[in-house]
């Protein structure tokens, strides 16, 4: 039997990105949970603390700027952690593993999942902030250069290092318990919902270590004025270490990712 | 030529030998049935076959092709066979027939969906989502995706669990269908009947070990076999092995001079024979 040759990698993950999302739009719980919930959350610690916190700088917009980097770990890392589980545990990965479809297509799908729902989520976070919060879309270039790379390096480590935590927890149904309390305390310990400067001095260090700690930076040296920088730990953005972080991040995420990827449970 | 070539295959799991030195070979448009009570080394040995799992030792080909490759030779290999698994029961938010299509997308020579769709009798459901599906109609999507890269050779894996005996009767018929097409099957099940009634070769398998491969007739020593006539005397139930049963139904009918109370004349089911061979036999009173 002759046959010809099989279909492109990149064509296949594209093809598996729109099922993906068609998926994530049927489920209507994931899209609630995903897309509302950091708009709910925007909306009551956005009414509670209003204070101003330094010279035309309100509480406000200072939690909406770690809220839109929360976005990025919610999309890639918490998503993927708590679905991929499921996934496996109902044998559809073991599944697509005995078709010809490559691995890689698997993961481009999942790619542009991420990204997509990402992008919807900030789209409603910046719009949500610029109607109710205060937030200031930034007018300068320089600064939505930066926010480009941000979601772009900041969405990819998180979508690998979901992969990489996909192996984490035992079982779908237990995924979400083992994946949200971490997701719920690094964003404590990094200044989401408080001002990172005020946290003890040990949370600060931890926090120093993840992602998101900079990304939420990252997203105040976007949307807050210039002179904020004074009030930060380092008295500067620190664009260049956080560049360097996140990329670090990625690799490290890319490398678990590769060697520990299970496609069925046992 | 033959599809599957298995020689003194090894697999050993923290010491003990899962699949301790199997040799098989399986023909081109051939059903084979393996069988075996849970953890005989049935799943690990069709696991091997399939890629899914590496051997420690022993020779394996699978149409040609050993499973174990990897990269572009496992896309290759992927593309001509077909993956029934025991169990997959996702979320099911897509439809019956852009899971189809979508599958149909892997491979290089995949069937028409929709024909596939009717030849597993999902044509009515076809535009709705899998989670309003039965459990007989999943396993039938299941089997759809199992064949619409058109598989040299197709794993099933129980396929029939929890189908009533009608719709069995008519998966029968579809998997009949695919062998008359020319697929080569292999099949793992519980069911005694279901490989009777489909597979051309049994392997018995127990303990990591082939115990026999024959036709489901004549198995064990099957055919030649002796049967066994019970009948009832005063109240009692006697019984009979014989060469030649029907000696002994002339001798008592003329005994009984008419009809014989109770009689039955039977020899050993392939169940009977299975569980003789696994060791199980359970002593069933007269």
């Amino acid at each position: 039997m002759s046959r010809v040759s099989l279909p492109n990698t990149f064509v296949l993950g594209y093809g598996r990105g729109r099922l993906e999302i068609r998926q994530f739009l049927r489920q209507r719980e994931s899209v609630v949970f995903t897309l509302l919930f950091p708009l709910m959350l925007m909306a009551i610690f956005g009414s509670v603390f209003k204070d101003t916190i330094a010279p035309g700088v309100t509480f406000s917009q200072y939690f909406v700027a770690g809220m839109i980097a929360s976005g990025m770990v919610n999309s890639g890392f918490q998503q993927l952690a708590i679905v991929i589980p499921m996934e496996r545990d109902f044998g559809s990965l073991k599944r697509l593993r005995g078709t010809p479809m490559p691995v890689a297509s698997y993961f481009i799908g999942k790619t542009i999942l991420v990204f997509v729902s990402m992008v919807f989520q900030v789209a409603l976070l910046l719009l949500g902030g610029v109607l109710f919060f205060g937030l200031n879309m930034p007018t300068d270039p320089q600064k939505w250069f930066t926010f480009t790379w941000l979601i772009i390096l900041g969405t990819a480590s998180s979508t690998a290092l979901g992969v990489a935590f996909s192996v984490v927890p035992k079982s779908g149904r237990g995924a979400s318990a083992v994946v949200s309390p971490v997701v719920i305390i690094l964003q404590f310990f990094s200044g989401v919902f408080f001002i990172f400067t005020q946290l003890p001095a040990w949370m600060q260090q931890f926090a120093a270590l993840f992602p998101l700690k900079w990304l939420c930076q990252g997203m105040r040296s976007v949307f807050l004025p210039d002179n904020f920088a004074s009030q930060e730990v380092a008295h500067s953005w620190e664009a260049g270490k956080t560049f360097l972080i996140l990329t670090t991040w990625l690799i490290v995420g890319l490398i678990i990712a590769i060697r520990t990827f299970k496609w069925s449970r046992d | 030529m033959s599809v599957i070539e298995v020689r003194n295959l090894r697999k050993s799991y923290a010491g003990n030998f899962a699949v301790d030195g199997i040799d098989l070979t399986i023909g081109e448009g051939e059903i084979f049935s393996l069988l075996g009570p849970n953890g005989a080394g049935k799943t690990t040995t069709v696991e091997i076959l399939e890629g899914f799992r590496t051997r420690d030792s022993g020779e394996v080909r699978v149409l040609g092709i050993d499973p174990q490759v990897k990269g572009d030779g496992a896309r290759t290999f992927r593309d001509r066979i077909g993956i029934v698994l025991q169990s997959t029961s996702d979320a099911g938010d897509l439809k019956v027939s852009e899971t189809l299509e979508y599958f149909s997308h892997y491979y290089s020579g995949a069937k028409d969906p929709n024909e596939v769709i009717e030849a597993v009798g999902l044509g009515e459901k076809r535009d709705q989502l899998i989670r309003e599906l039965s459990g007989g109609q999943r396993r039938r999507l299941d089997v759809a995706l199992g064949i619409i890269g058109n598989p040299e050779l197709l794993f099933l894996d129980e396929p029939t669990t929890g189908f009533d005996p009608e719709a069995r009767r008519s998966f029968w018929g579809l998997i009949r269908s695919l062998r008359d097409a020319g697929t080569t099957i292999l099949l793992t099940t519980h069911y005694l009947d279901e490989a009777e009634a489909l597979a051309d070769r049994v392997a018995v398998i127990n303990k990591g070990k082939i115990l026999e491969i024959s036709t489901p007739s004549s198995l064990g020593g099957r055919a030649t076999s002796q049967a066994r006539v019970t009948w009832e005397k005063d109240g009692e139930m006697c019984e009979e092995f014989t060469n030649e049963p029907t000696s002994v139904v002339s001798r008592l009918a003329r005994q009984f001079e008419g009809e014989i109370p109770k009689l039955v004349v039977s020899r050993p089911t392939l169940e009977d024979i299975y569980l003789e061979m696994i060791g199980q036999r359970i002593e069933v009173e007269a």
